[in-house]
C-alpha cells in the first residue's frame, strides 16, 4: 500500500514544522523543503537578515526534519522568486502602488513553482503551515478556501488568487488549529522550533524599510518631488514615492495644524498629495484582475464583506462586476484594461466609508467564514463615483453613500 | 557501518572513514591526549605520534617531513599559501590564477584583491585545461605567486602543473598547486611536479574531516606570512595545539592511500567509463563535461598505466533541461547520493563557474549531474546506478507542467 506522498515546505518556523509532523501522523510520506529564495549572503547581511528562507532557517528545518525521520531537501527557488515577487514588488512602487508581495509568492512560487517541483519529485500535493481551510465541494465541484479556526491568525487574505488546480493540491493541515494550540503540540512532538517568535515582516525586507529597499533595487524610481495639499497647493518635498503608502502620517515632513495623512500617490507627476484624517476615508474602490474561488464569475451584485488590507478589520459592502470594458470613464492612466473572461473587474460600495483604500493592496472577498475571492485595488472612489458606476454595474441604490 | 542499499557516488565531497584511520585516531584520543609541546612522557607521546603522521603524509607526496604544514583542511591551506605569499611580499604584489580554480582559491584572490593586490585569471579550453603558455604571458614582474590547481574538483581535467612550475619558477616565482581533488587519486610527487607549494586534503582521502596540510618546498617558509600568530607550532606558520587525532587520521589515511593508488586507480576507472558510457546512452541529451575518457594525458598523470587526462574517479554530465535540485532529491529518495558540482553551496543552484569557464551555456552550466565513485563503491552498484538514474531523468521530463489558467 502506498501511502500519498507530500512535499511539505518548511521555513524553519513553528507553524511548518507542527504542519509537517502532523501530516506525518496522519500517515502521508513526507519529504521536506526549504525553499532558497535568495542568493548566498555574506556573514554581516546574514545576520542582519535572519529572514525566513537565512541559513539559521535552513539549520531549523533540517533538525525538525532529521528529528522527524522524513527526508529534507533544499530547493532552489532564486529564479522564479526574482521575477515573480521581487520585480513585481519593485515595479508596483514605481507605479505609485502599495503591493503585497506574500500574495505573489504564494500564487507563484509556492504553490506554482514549487507544487511543479512537487509533482517531478512524485508528490500529489504541497503543504505549508498557512492558516487556513480547504475543502471540496460536491455540489459545485470546486474546491473551496476556508478562514482558519483561528480567527487572529487566519492567513487566508493571503490566498485569495489560488486557483482550483492549486487548491486541489494544495494541504494546510493547521487550518482547523489555534496558534496556541500549534505550540502545544510543538512541544508534545518535541520540535527544537517550539518557542521561537512568529514572524511577521515581509520575508526579504529588512526592518520593513521598504523604500530603502526599493532605493537599492531601482534607485530611478525613488526621486523627490512635490507634496500638494487637496487644493493643489505645493507644501512641501517628498523623499521619492516609494517611501510612502495611503494613510501614512509619520515621515511626510510638514508642520501644520492638524495631522496630514497621505491621501494619493500620483506616479503621472512623481507627487504625493496629503490630507486631513477624514480625506483618507473612501466610498469604494475599483477592484481588477478578480479571482472567485467557489464560483467562476460573479453574474450580479453581491453582498458581502471585504477586507482591504492584510490586518484590516472587514467592512460589509456591495460587490458590482463590471461588464467588459467598461470603467474606462473613471480610469487613470495604465489603469487596467479587461482580460475577457468574464468580469474581471469590480466596483465594491462599502457601507461605512473606509480608511486608507490603497492601491496595489488586494481586496478580499468573504461570506461568513468562506473566502468568496479578491482582487487588487485599482482605485479608490469617492462617494459621488462609487455611487454613479455602481449605479451603472448594479442599478440599484448604494447604500451607505451620503 | 554504512546505510544500506545506499549507493555513495560523491566521494569528491567527502569520503568515508576507513576502520583502521577511525581505530587510529581512537588510540590517539583516548591515550595520546598529551600536548606535543609538552616536555613530559605525554606530551613526547602525542609528540610522536604528529611526526610520524608527517612522515606519512609526506611519503605520500614525495616530500620530507620538514616541508609539511598541518592545517585545518585544504581551504585553510590554499589560503596560507595564497594569503601568505601575498602578503609577506605586500601592497603591489601579483597572484596569477586560472578560472577554475575551487572558490578556497578564488575566493582569497577576491579577498587580496578587494586589498589592493592584484589577480590575474586565466581562461582555459573547452575541456577545463589552461594553456602553460598563458599563465606564462600573465606573468609581472610583480608577480609573487602563481596557483593552478592539479585536478578539477567539478570535471576531474589534469592540469599542466609540471611544465607551468618549470616555467614559471625560471622566472623566480613562486608556484602553488590546490592538489586536494589529485592527491590519493594519482601519483603525485612534489619533485616531479616542481612546485613550490601544495595543498591537500584528508577527509578526501578517506581520513577524518578538519585536518590537512600544506606543502612547504624547503626555503620558501620566509616567503610566507602566518594567517595566525600564537605560537611556535608548525614552524610558526600554523600556530596553535595541534589536532593530533585528526592529525594522527590523516597520517594514517596518507599511508593506506599510498599503498592501495595503483590498484584502485584501475578500478575506479573502469567503473568511470562505464557510468559515462551508460549515462551518455540511456539519457537524451546529456552532455559530458571535461576530458572525453582515453584521452591523451597519462603524462599529466604521473606516467602510471591506464590513467588518463581526467581524474579516475570523476564523471560530470549537463542535462540541461532537468531541474537538478528536484533530481538530486529524487535520486536521493531512491538510495543514490550525487551532487551537482561542489557541496559548497547546498540547496544553491548556481551555474559553475568551472562549467561557465569552459564555455558552456547557463542551462548545461546549471544542470549538472556530477557523479564520484570510490572506495564504498562495487560492480553492482555501479550497474544499479544506471538503472536508476536514466529512470528518474526520464520521470522528471514525464512530470511535465504545472500549468494554472488565469484569466
Amino acid at each position: 500500500m502506498t501511502r500519498p506522498r507530500v512535499l511539505a515546505a518548511m521555513s524553519g518556523g513553528v507553524d511548518s514544522s507542527v504542519a509537517a509532523a502532523l501530516l506525518l501522523e496522519q500517515g502521508y510520506d513526507v519529504i521536506g523543503v526549504t525553499m532558497q529564495v535568495w542568493p548566498d549572503l555574506s556573514p554581516a547581511e546574514e545576520v542582519r537578515r535572519g529572514g525566513c528562507c537565512s541559513i539559521t532557517a535552513v539549520n531549523d528545518a533540517q533538525l525538525v526534519a532529521d528529528a522527524l525521520g522524513i527526508p529534507y531537501y533544499v530547493l532552489d527557488m532564486q529564479e522564479v522568486f526574482e521575477r515573480t515577487v521581487i520585480d513585481y514588488f519593485v515595479r508596483e512602487y514605481a507605479r505609485g502602488r502599495t503591493p503585497n508581495p506574500c500574495i505573489a509568492c504564494n500564487k507563484f512560487v509556492k504553490f506554482e513553482a514549487l507544487l511543479q517541483k512537487a509533482l517531478e519529485l512524485g508528490c500529489e500535493y504541497v503543504a505549508t503551515g498557512h492558516y487556513a481551510r480547504i475543502d471540496f465541494d460536491q455540489d459545485s465541484g470546486r474546491y473551496r478556501l476556508w478562514r482558519s479556526a483561528d480567527r487572529r491568525k487566519d492567513q487566508t487574505y493571503a490566498l485569495y488568487d489560488l486557483r482550483q488546480e492549486q487548491l486541489g493540491r494544495t494541504l494546510f493541515p493547521l487550518g482547523g488549529l489555534t496558534k496556541p494550540e500549534v505550540r502545544r503540540l510543538a512541544e508534545q512532538f518535541g520540535l527544537v522550533t517550539a518557542h521561537k517568535p512568529d514572524s511577521q515582516e515581509i520575508c526579504f525586507v529588512l526592518d520593513d524599510d521598504y523604500g530603502a529597499f526599493i532605493e537599492e533595487r531601482a534607485p530611478e524610481t525613488v526621486v523627490p518631488g512635490p507634496i500638494y495639499d487637496l487644493a493643489g497647493r505645493r507644501i512641501g518635498t517628498h523623499r521619492g514615492l516609494p517611501h510612502y503608502t495611503v494613510g501614512q502620517r509619520r515621515g511626510l515632513g510638514i508642520s501644520a495644524d492638524e495631522p496630514l495623512y497621505v491621501v494619493e500617490i500620483r506616479p503621472e507627476d512623481n507627487a504625493l498629495v496629503v490630507g486631513r484624517a477624514d480625506d483618507v476615508f473612501a466610498a469604494g474602490l475599483i477592484a481588477e484582475d478578480l479571482n472567485w474561488i467557489p464560483f467562476a464569475t460573479l453574474d450580479g451584485p453581491r453582498r458581502c464583506t471585504a477586507r482591504i488590507r492584510y490586518n484590516a478589520r472587514e467592512a460589509a459592502c456591495t460587490v458590482f462586476p463590471l461588464p467588459a470594458g467598461d470603467g474606462g470613464a473613471l480610469e487613470g492612466p495604465g489603469g487596467g484594461v479587461d482580460h475577457g473572461g468574464g468580469a474581471r473587474r469590480a466596483v465594491v460600495v462599502f457601507d461605512d466609508m473606509q480608511r486608507a483604500v490603497t492601491p496595489g493592496q488586494a481586496v478580499v472577498f468573504y461570506d461568513g467564514d468562506l473566502v468568496l475571492g479578491g482582487g487588487t485595488i485599482d482605485r479608490a472612489l469617492r462617494a459621488d463615483e462609487a455611487e454613479s458606476l455602481a449605479a451603472r454595474a448594479g442599478a440599484v441604490t448604494v447604500p451607505g453613500t451620503v | 557501518m554504512r546505510d544500506t542499499g545506499r549507493i555513495y557516488l560523491d566521494h569528491a565531497a567527502t569520503t568515508p572513514v576507513l576502520p583502521e584511520v577511525a581505530r587510529a585516531m581512537h588510540e590517539a584520543l583516548l591515550e595520546g591526549f598529551g600536548n606535543p609541546s609538552s616536555v613530559h612522557r605525554e606530551g613526547r607521546r602525542a609528540r610522536a605520534a604528529v611526526e610520524r603522521a608527517r612522515r606519512q603524509a609526506a611519503a605520500l607526496i614525495g616530500a620530507d617531513p620538514e616541508e609539511i604544514i598541518f592545517t585545518g583542511g585544504g581551504t585553510e591551506a590554499d589560503n596560507l599559501a595564497i594569503q601568505g605569499a601575498a602578503r609577506e611580499a605586500g601592497a603591489g604584489a601579483h597572484i596569477v590564477t586560472t578560472a577554475v580554480e575551487h572558490h578556497a582559491v578564488l575566493d582569497a584572490c577576491e579577498a587580496l584583491e578587494s586589498e589592493g593586490y592584484r589577480v590575474t585569471v586565466v581562461p582555459v579550453d573547452g575541456d577545463g585545461r589552461v594553456d602553460p603558455d598563458d599563465v606564462l604571458a600573465a606573468l609581472t614582474p610583480d608577480t609573487v605567486l602563481v596557483s593552478v590547481m592539479l585536478a578539477n574538483n567539478e570535471v576531474g581535467t589534469i592540469q599542466p602543473v609540471a611544465e607551468i612550475a618549470r616555467r614559471a619558477r625560471e622566472r623566480g616565482v613562486l608556484v602553488h598547486t590546490d592538489a586536494v581533488q589529485a592527491v590519493g587519486q594519482i601519483p603525485v610527487d612534489v619533485n616531479e611536479l616542481g612546485i613550490d607549494l601544495l595543498s591537500f586534503s584528508s577527509h578526501k582521502i578517506y581520513g577524518p574531516k578538519g585536518v590537512g596540510a600544506l606543502y612547504v618546498r624547503r626555503g620558501v617558509r620566509g616567503r610566507l606570512k602566518p594567517l595566525v600568530y600564537g605560537g611556535g607550532q608548525e614552524r610558526r606558520l600554523r600556530p596553535g595545539t595541534e589536532n593530533v587525532p585528526g592529525i594522527v587520521g590523516f597520517g594514517a589515511a596518507c599511508e593506506i592511500a599510498a599503498r592501495d593508488l595503483a590498484a584502485r586507480a584501475g578500478q575506479e576507472r573502469r567503473w568511470r567509463d562505464r557510468l559515462i558510457q551508460g549515462l551518455l546512452e540511456a539519457i537524451p541529451g546529456a552532455l559530458l563535461n571535461g576530458p572525453a575518457p582515453g584521452q591523451d594525458g597519462a603524462a599529466a598523470a604521473g606516467g602510471v598505466p591506464g590513467l588518463d587526462g581526467r581524474l579516475s574517479n570523476n564523471v560530470n554530465v549537463s542535462i540541461p533541461d532537468v531541474a537538478v535540485d528536484v533530481l538530486l532529491a529524487q535520486l536521493d529518495l531512491e538510495g543514490v547520493a550525487a551532487s551537482s558540482g561542489s557541496a559548497c553551496t547546498a540547496g544553491s543552484v548556481r551555474p559553475s563557474h568551472v562549467l561557465r569557464a569552459m564555455g558552456r551555456d547557463l542551462d548545461a552550466a546549471t544542470h549538472v549531474l556530477r557523479l564520484t565513485v570510490g572506495r564504498s563503491n562495487d560492480d553492482e552498484q555501479i550497474e544499479q546506478a544506471l538503472e536508476i538514474i536514466p529512470r528518474a531523468v526520464a520521470r522528471l521530463r514525464r512530470a511535465g507542467r504545472f500549468t494554472v489558467q488565469r484569466g
